[in-house]
Parts: structure tokens; sequence; C-alpha cells
């Protein structure tokens, strides 16, 4: 327990590093965001107009670097992540949480399916070392090689323009309103069918082989020559002895992959123009929208962060060895 | 005496490597058989042959293993899995890497239960558990702990209750204690010897300490290069070792009864799998040796009654 408590702290510490960075650095960068909104809007401010916009984004100058970090918190803790430029005048907290649920379902759930498909993979092609099985390795290996934009813009030619079987942008058929209806559901499952498989085929491969590999080194451990010899079933063996240990550098790595679930979309969501995070973040990156890169930046850090808490808590689960004696 | 495990011309090949040269072995009901020799000489081979537990590219090219008269090694893999443990149980060396880090030791106890007695419920298994360990002499509150949380001792007192479990007939000890102190290894061995006598099985002890045989075995085979070199009664060969290898191994370790005598050590290196001397193996570091030492090798012989030696010296040799 007290192991736990001093992680989270921390976890609390880097917490406050992150969002400290976050707020230090665009006000390192040259240039303001009200410049850009000017620029944007080809100089059709007035005065007061351009100086509310300040008032507005905080950079109000008779305030100091000190008093704006109080407000950043102050108006951090109460969700307040300031305006897009992108979508103004919605709220950046708005564009986040309505982009958000597309990410962890179309990215999440995919990386979720690739680990568990990979590592399942991985496990008989360990145990099964020199069998059919290890001539699937380099295949996935070299889908796995190809730049994430290629693997995708080749479905996109191959299922989409050639073959129209799959829409090839987008999270739903336009003209549809995001409901809880039939028609919504599965517009929206046809969409995710050719970004999903794309994430799948070019992640699957770093599981199984980081699977396979852990399983060779497992199998060759004592304890499972000891597990032969008490004459336990192929099934427990391979599962209950050598894939339950060989699994645990697995675990570490799907966790982390879980905290970058949001910013490696980015890729996937650009090739699809899907509307996740990622692609928030790029038309974001596209208009030096300020306020809506933080807000995307700072759910990347908290993703992480979170990810790496579920590792140490998995960790605990299924190694008893980093559990430390009370 | 009727034999409960017979090892027939039994030999071991690792590629086009031959580890094991047709080795014939008995082990009589109630007995204890040593298995000494250094490392390399085959001894923890033939056991795994002998058990079917070879890792790849082991493979057996001739040879019976003889359980109750069916031959292990023409076993389905279903007949040898219900076999295994029930009849032959492992003591492995508990102490390094036998016990599965992650998983309680109650719970490798308990799946030995679980395979082999479908019919038991959970609290007669757990019920077992404790007792199997209190048999060993562990705190029966020891059955959640994980292996890291044990000595090595105490690993290895697990890993006995462990191969005790089904109540087997026959127990093979590979190197059981090897990574021990002097004091715990006898205290494991001599309750070893106990719960024999209490349970009635058979062991095969296996160990390069040729002093622990001599204390704690009934008869002794020794092996070199892969071959039996002599067998006899275990208070025979610390008596009287025939074979100059036998002698050299003895002379290597402190006696623990009887009068002192001086170290000695055997000079050179046990032979090398892929260039083994020709004739007898042990020529090169015999002091002994003779001309025909480096031409043939020579058979396993009876000299005496229960007693075999494969030298050039002993006369029975044509």
């Amino acid at each position: 327990m007290t192991f736990l408590l001093r992680r989270a702290l921390f976890y609390l510490v880097t917490l406050w590093a992150a969002i400290t960075a976050n707020f230090l650095l665009p006000r390192f960068l040259p240039g303001d965001p009200v410049q850009a909104m000017i620029t944007k809007l080809g100089g059709r401010l007035n005065s007061d107009a351009m100086a509310s916009l300040y008032i507005l984004f905080g950079l109000d100058d008779d305030k100091s670097i000190w008093e704006q970090y109080v407000d950043y918190w102050g108006s951090l803790l109460q969700g307040d992540l300031g305006l897009s430029f992108t979508f103004f005048p919605t709220p950046v907290a708005d564009v986040l949480s309505q982009s958000m649920p597309w990410t962890l379902g179309l990215v999440g759930v995919t990386t979720v399916i690739a680990f568990l498909l990979g590592t399942l993979l991985g496990v008989y092609a360990g145990w099964k070392r020199g069998s059919w099985m290890d001539n699937l390795i380099p295949i996935t290996t070299f889908l796995s090689s190809i730049p994430y934009f290629w693997l995708g813009l080749i479905a996109i030619s191959l299922f989409s323009v050639t073959w129209p079987l799959l829409p090839a942008s987008g999270g739903y058929a336009p003209g549809l309103v995001p409901e809880f209806s039939g028609e919504f559901i599965g517009s929206m499952l046809e969409h995710a069918v050719l970004p999903g498989i794309t994430i799948i085929v070019s992640s699957v491969a770093g599981w199984i082989l980081g699977m396979r590999n852990m399983m060779v080194t497992v199998t060759a451990e004592d304890y499972v020559l000891v597990a032969r010899a008490k004459g336990l079933t192929q099934k427990r063996i391979m599962f209950a002895y050598a894939a339950r240990n060989a699994v645990l550098p697995s675990i570490s790595g799907f966790a982390l992959s879980l905290g970058f679930i949001v910013g490696g979309a980015l890729l996937v969501e650009m090739v699809f123009s899907y509307p996740g995070l990622g692609y928030v973040l790029f038309q974001g990156i596209g208009a030096k929208d300020y306020p809506l890169m933080q807000g995307v930046f700072l759910v990347i850090t908290l993703a992480v962060l979170v990810a790496n808490l579920l590792a140490d808590i998995g960790y605990l689960l299924l190694d008893p060895r980093t559990r430390r004696e009370g | 005496m009727s034999p409960v495990l017979e090892i027939r011309d039994l030999s071991v090949d690792y590629g086009n490597l031959r580890a094991v040269h047709n080795v014939s072995l008995t082990l009589n009901a109630g007995e204890v058989l040593g298995l000494a020799g250094e490392s390399g000489s085959g001894k923890s081979t033939l056991a795994y042959a002998a058990t079917r537990l070879l890792q790849v590219p082991g493979k057996v090219p001739s040879g019976e293993v003889l359980f109750k008269g069916q031959d292990l090694l023409s076993l389905t893999d279903k007949q040898l899995q219900v076999l295994r443990w029930n009849e032959i149980a492992i003591v492995f060396q508990g102490a390094m890497n036998a016990l599965n880090p992650v998983i309680s030791v109650g719970a490798q106890i308990d799946d030995v239960l679980r395979t082999h007695r479908p019919r038991m419920k959970r609290p007669e298994r757990t019920a077992r558990g404790r007792e199997l360990l209190s048999l060993v002499g562990i705190p029966v509150d020891r059955l959640g702990s994980y292996p890291h949380q044990l000595s090595g001792g105490m690993r290895q007192r697990v890993m006995i209750a462990m191969a005790l479990a089904l109540e087997p007939e026959i127990v093979i000890m590979d190197e059981p204690t090897t990574a021990l102190d002097v004091v715990v290894q006898r205290q494991i061995l001599g309750q070893m010897m106990r719960l024999r006598e209490t349970l009635g099985f058979s062991v095969v002890f296996i160990t390069h300490d040729i002093s622990l045989l001599v204390e704690f075995s009934d008869r002794i085979a020794i092996m070199y290069g892969g071959r039996v070199v002599e067998e006899a009664p275990a208070d025979e060969i610390y008596r009287a070792a025939k074979h100059p290898y036998s002698q050299g191994l003895l002379g290597s370790f402190p006696a623990l009864r009887g009068p002192r005598r001086e170290l000695k050590g055997i000079p050179g290196s046990p032979p090398d799998l892929r260039s083994m001397p020709s004739g007898c193996p042990f020529h090169p570091r015999c002091p002994s040796a003779m001309d025909v030492c480096a031409e043939r090798m020579p058979s396993l012989e009876s000299v005496e009654e229960r007693r075999r030696v494969a030298c050039w010296l002993e006369g029975v040799h044509v």
C-alpha cells in the first residue's frame, strides 16, 4: 500500500511538472495568440476588440507571469481550457470532449484488439517454435514496417477507390446526426473498419514478436520443465506457466501504448479525416491554435500518467515479486 | 528385491553427438540408487531421457525404460501424462528456478492435485497441501507464500512436498541440495530418507557429490563420458572402488566418517562430447592407463556379485 501511495505522489509531481511546462511553453514562443487571431481575421478588428481579446486570453499586460500561472491553475481546475481559435468561439474543453470518444472508440478498441490478438499469436508461435507459425512473423513484421500513412493510403485506394467497399474518410456518413440509432451506429462501424484494420495490421507484429521471444525464453525455464514433469496438460503449462510469466514485459508495453492512444492517433485520423483528437490536434497545429494544442497535450499527459499507473497496478497484481513486504 | 524401474541399453543423442551410451541400470523397490559423475557425464541427461523430459534437440535413438513392465518410451502422451508424478516424481533444484516465481507454492502443489485427482474438492486439496507442508517441516501458513519469500532450504522442502503429493513409486532427485549449505543439505536429505522409510518409495539420487551418495544411498552407479563405469553397493564403492575414476572421485571429497585422508582430485578436465578420446574416455586422465585403453572401450562386466566395472584393469575382459 505504501508502494502505491509513493507511486501516486510521484505521478502528482510529474503531473504538476507537465502542466507547468504546458503553461510556460506557449509563452516562450514568439508572437501571441491575439496576433495570430488578428492575422486570421485579416485585420478587421478595432483596438477595443483587440484589447478585449487580450483580456479574454488572459494576456493583459499588467499581470505578472506568476499571476498568470495562478489564474491558469484556477481556470484549469474549473475545467476551463480557454477558447479555441480554430473552432472560435467554442471552448477547448468542448472541442476535446466531442473528439475524445471517437479516438477512444477507434484507437482504443483497436489497440486492445491488436494487443490481445498479437499476444495470443505470440504465445502459440513461441510455444510451437519452429512450426509454420514462424513464417507468420516476417509477414507481420513487413506489414508493420510500412509507414502508417502509406498503409492507410493504399488501403483507401484499394478498398474505397478501386473496389468501393468502404468509406474513405470521416467518422459517419455526412448528413447523419450523431444519435443513438441503428442507422448511425451502422454507419459509424462501417467508417471504423478501414482505419481500424490498418491500425491492427501495423501494430500487431510488435506484440507477436515480443510475446514469441519471451515465450521462447520462459519455455526454457526450469519451472516449465517441472510443470511438464508434473504431468499437467499442455494447455495448462502453456498458459499458466509459460504465457503467464512471459506476458509480464508485454503488460507494461501495453499500458504505455494505451497512454499513447491519444497522441498516436494523429496519423490515422489525418489519413482518414477521422473526427478524433488527433485530427483536432492536426487542425490546431495548422492554425497555431495554442489553447487547443495545450488542451490536447494536457489530455495526452494525463493519459500517459494514468496508463503508467495502470501498468504499475497491473504489475502488482501479476508479479508478486514487485509487492513490498508490509 | 524386485525392480521398479529398468533402464535397458539407453542411448541419448544431442544432434549427432552421443551424450549417453547404452546405459543399463535397475532401480529396485525401496532402494536408493545413487548416480554420480562430474558435470557433463550424462547423469541428468540419462534421468531426463528415462522420464521423457529431454529438451530439444535431445533424442533417444535406442533403449527401453521399463516401469512395471511397460516401456515409458513407447507410451502415448496421454498415458505418459497420467503416469507422471503419480508414479514418478522429480525433485529438482528448488533453490534455483524450479518453482514458478509468480504463483504461490500452495497453488503449485494444488496444480498437481487438480490435474491428477479431479474428484478432490478444494477444501480437501487445501488440507492435503497443508499436510504435505507439515510433512517436510514447513509451517502450514506458508501455503500462500511465493517462492521468493522462502529461503533456499524451504524452497527445496517445498519441492519435496510437491514430489510426494501423489505418493509416487519413484522419486528422482536431481542435484536436490547442490545450492544449499552443508548443514541444510544433511537436514533435508536425512528428512527425505525418513520419509522414504515411512512412505516406501524408491529413489534415484543424482549428484556430483559422491560423499553424500556414500552416506545416503544403497547402491551407486558412477558415470563418465556418458557411460556407467562402475556400479556397486555404496559401502563397497567407499571401501574399495575399483575403477580409477571412482577412486579419483572419492579422493576429491573429504570423507565424512573414517580416518582422515588426503584430498587429491582428478587431473585434467571432463571430456568434451565433440571430441571424445578413443577407447576408454577416461584414459587421458587415468593414472594407470595402458596401451589397450586408448584403443578399445572396456565393456561393463560383473566382477563380483552385485558389482560391475568397465575397466581393462579388471581381468574379466577378453
